[in-house]
């Protein structure tokens, strides 16, 4: 069976519950600025890769990584370097 | 011990002959695609292949001339950091050694880097003495785009996260340097034997 | 209602209460979760399948029922090379305990207290998340005017068909419209071609009119879609996506 990149690309929506591991609260609404473009979206709009070693997420206007998170061992790495700022409510 | 869901068996995994499956492994039969981001589409007309880096003068090919270059084929097991591990994979690719044939070099690491941005850093003993090929051929069909091609990185005794996939070129550097999963808490080596899968492992 | 929920996201134990084959190849799975805090229509859940030798999968599905309704439920399509869902559609039966956590998800809900007209647009299983939101506009008694453009394979696959059926038929502001792509029954006089902007032009609110759009299913037809409505000057910011990935639903 032929897997369509399609098949592998889905938005934040998909990593909800990760993140809401990670950061305590729901995430999806959060707003983020893609440090390559400016751009700023909500996460739930960000394009996910999540069936990879860890999930990638790429702003949808550049394609540039926002973040990269990796789980194991008990820990999570989380790399937030492609993201300028994000912007979320308490 | 965490809840049984009655009745619910996954994916088919084997437990195949011990000594083949590294340690926290499972065999399956399909060949799972991964993907950290859109499958680059390179036609061949356009694919380039360069040794640069710690070398006196880099080394370009374009597929015609790649093509030229003695292939092999080799039948390997490939272990992936995600669990799953695929026995007998039939490959047809150029040897690194034969790419790197008369390329004087002090660096004792490589990065290899891939069309679409991804990187993977390799010690050069790991990609030399017939333990590295560039494939270009799986089960003898050209290798698909989502599975890498046209060519892709294999270096079965790493996790294949270090199989480098749209593969364009290997840098030689002097320093270790962590490359896209190596940098975000995957190990720098990766051996599955001694399930080297994260930082601290 | 919050959309945060509890703090700490917790796997929990829900039982199969009910079993309802919606078509062929989708069911949906109603399930008795105690201590549940609610959700908002739009949210999903995650599911978690272990096997005896400890091997897990997790997928997402999203909640089918309304907020007010007292069970909870996921509606799954069976994909035959699929890991979790031949399980969830074929092995689960009543009385089995599935393991969940949720709801998740803050961005594509809809709460009826938002009176804007509502378009709403489905693909194959993305209806799911889109049904809780029309059954929570039902229980919620809103007469926001709402229109559901639904795109299925054929008739068959039509998944809710009864109860779209009632909810048109309601007179209370709803009206669904189905393209079928593959396969219409003999005298179909609707739509039956994949989703165009023609089509969306003919069944989507005047822009003039601010509406949400909600959009949901296979990753092409969610971005075609959401490009097809920016490109018609509705505002980028008012349309929601979600995405299921080129199957139309987790696996």
């Amino acid at each position: 069976m032929t897997v369509q990149q399609s098949d592998l690309k889905l938005d934040g929506n998909a990593i909800g519950g990760l993140l809401r591991e990670i950061f305590a609260m729901e995430m999806t609404t959060a707003e983020g600025t893609c440090a390559h473009c400016g751009r700023v979206s909500m996460v739930g709009e960000v394009v996910v890769y999540v069936n990879a070693p860890g999930a990638v997420v790429r702003c949808p206007s550049c394609d540039h990584v926002l973040m990269r998170i990796v789980q194991g061992r008990g820990k999570y790495w989380l790399d937030l370097t492609g993201v300028r700022c994000l912007e979320f409510s308490a | 011990m965490s809840f049984i869901s009655r009745g619910f068996r996954g994916k088919r995994r084997d437990v195949a002959a011990a000594g083949r499956v590294p340690p926290g492994q499972y065999v399956v039969d399909d060949f799972p695609v991964l993907s950290a981001g859109p499958t680059p589409r390179i036609p061949v007309a356009e694919w380039n292949f360069v040794v640069e880096g710690e070398i006196d003068e880099p080394k370009k090919w374009t597929w015609d001339e790649f093509r030229k270059l003695s292939t092999e084929q080799v039948t390997k097991d490939i272990h992936c950091v995600t669990k799953w591990t695929k026995l007998d994979t039939a490959w047809t690719g150029v040897s690194v050694d034969t790419i790197l044939e008369g390329v004087d070099t002090a660096a004792e690491y490589i990065v290899a880097f891939s069309y679409g941005g991804y990187t993977t850093n390799l010690p050069l003993e790991d990609v030399t003495g017939g333990k590295a090929w560039v494939a270009f051929e799986f089960d003898g069909q050209p290798l698909h785009p989502e599975h890498g091609g046209p060519a892709r990185l294999l270096v079965p005794h790493l996790y294949f996260w270090k199989s480098a996939k749209w593969v364009r070129g290997l840098r030689l550097v002097n320093e270790n340097q962590p490359g896209f999963w190596e940098s975000n808490g995957y190990h720098m080596y990766g051996d599955p034997w001694r399930e080297q899968r994260y930082w601290g492992d | 209602m919050s959309s945060r929920g509890p703090r700490l996201l917790e796997w929990r134990l829900g039982t199969v209460a009910e079993l309802v084959q919606e078509t062929p190849r989708v069911a949906s799975l109603v399930l008795d979760v105690p201590d549940w805090q609610g959700h908002l229509a739009g949210q999903h859940v995650d599911v978690r399948l272990t096997a005896d030798d400890g091997y897990q999968a997790q997928r997402s599905y999203s909640i089918a029922s309304a907020p007010e309704d007292p069970r909870l439920a996921i509606t799954v399509e069976r994909l035959d090379d699929g890991e979790v869902s031949p399980y969830l559609v074929g092995e689960v039966r009543k009385g089995d305990k599935v393991e969940l956590r949720g709801p998740i998800g803050g961005y594509f809900v809809w709460r009826a207290t938002d009176a804007r007209p509502l378009l709403l647009v489905a693909g194959g299983s993305g209806i799911v998340p889109l049904m809780a939101m029309l059954r929570h506009r039902a229980a919620a008694h809103s007469t926001t005017p709402t229109r559901l453009l639904y795109s299925s394979r054929s008739l068959d696959d039509v998944i809710y068909r009864a109860e779209l059926e009632r909810l048109a038929s309601a007179s209370d502001g709803v009206t669904v419209t189905h393209t079928l792509t593959r396969m219409q029954p003999p005298g179909w006089k609707g739509y039956a071609r994949r989703i165009d902007r023609a089509m969306l032009a003919e069944v989507c609110w005047p822009k003039d009119q601010m509406p949400i759009t909600y959009i949901c299913g296979p990753t092409p037809m969610v971005e075609g879609a959401a490009t097809l409505l920016v490109d018609m000057a509705f505002d980028p910011a008012s349309i929601k996506t979600e995405r299921f990935g080129a199957t139309g639903g987790s696996s």
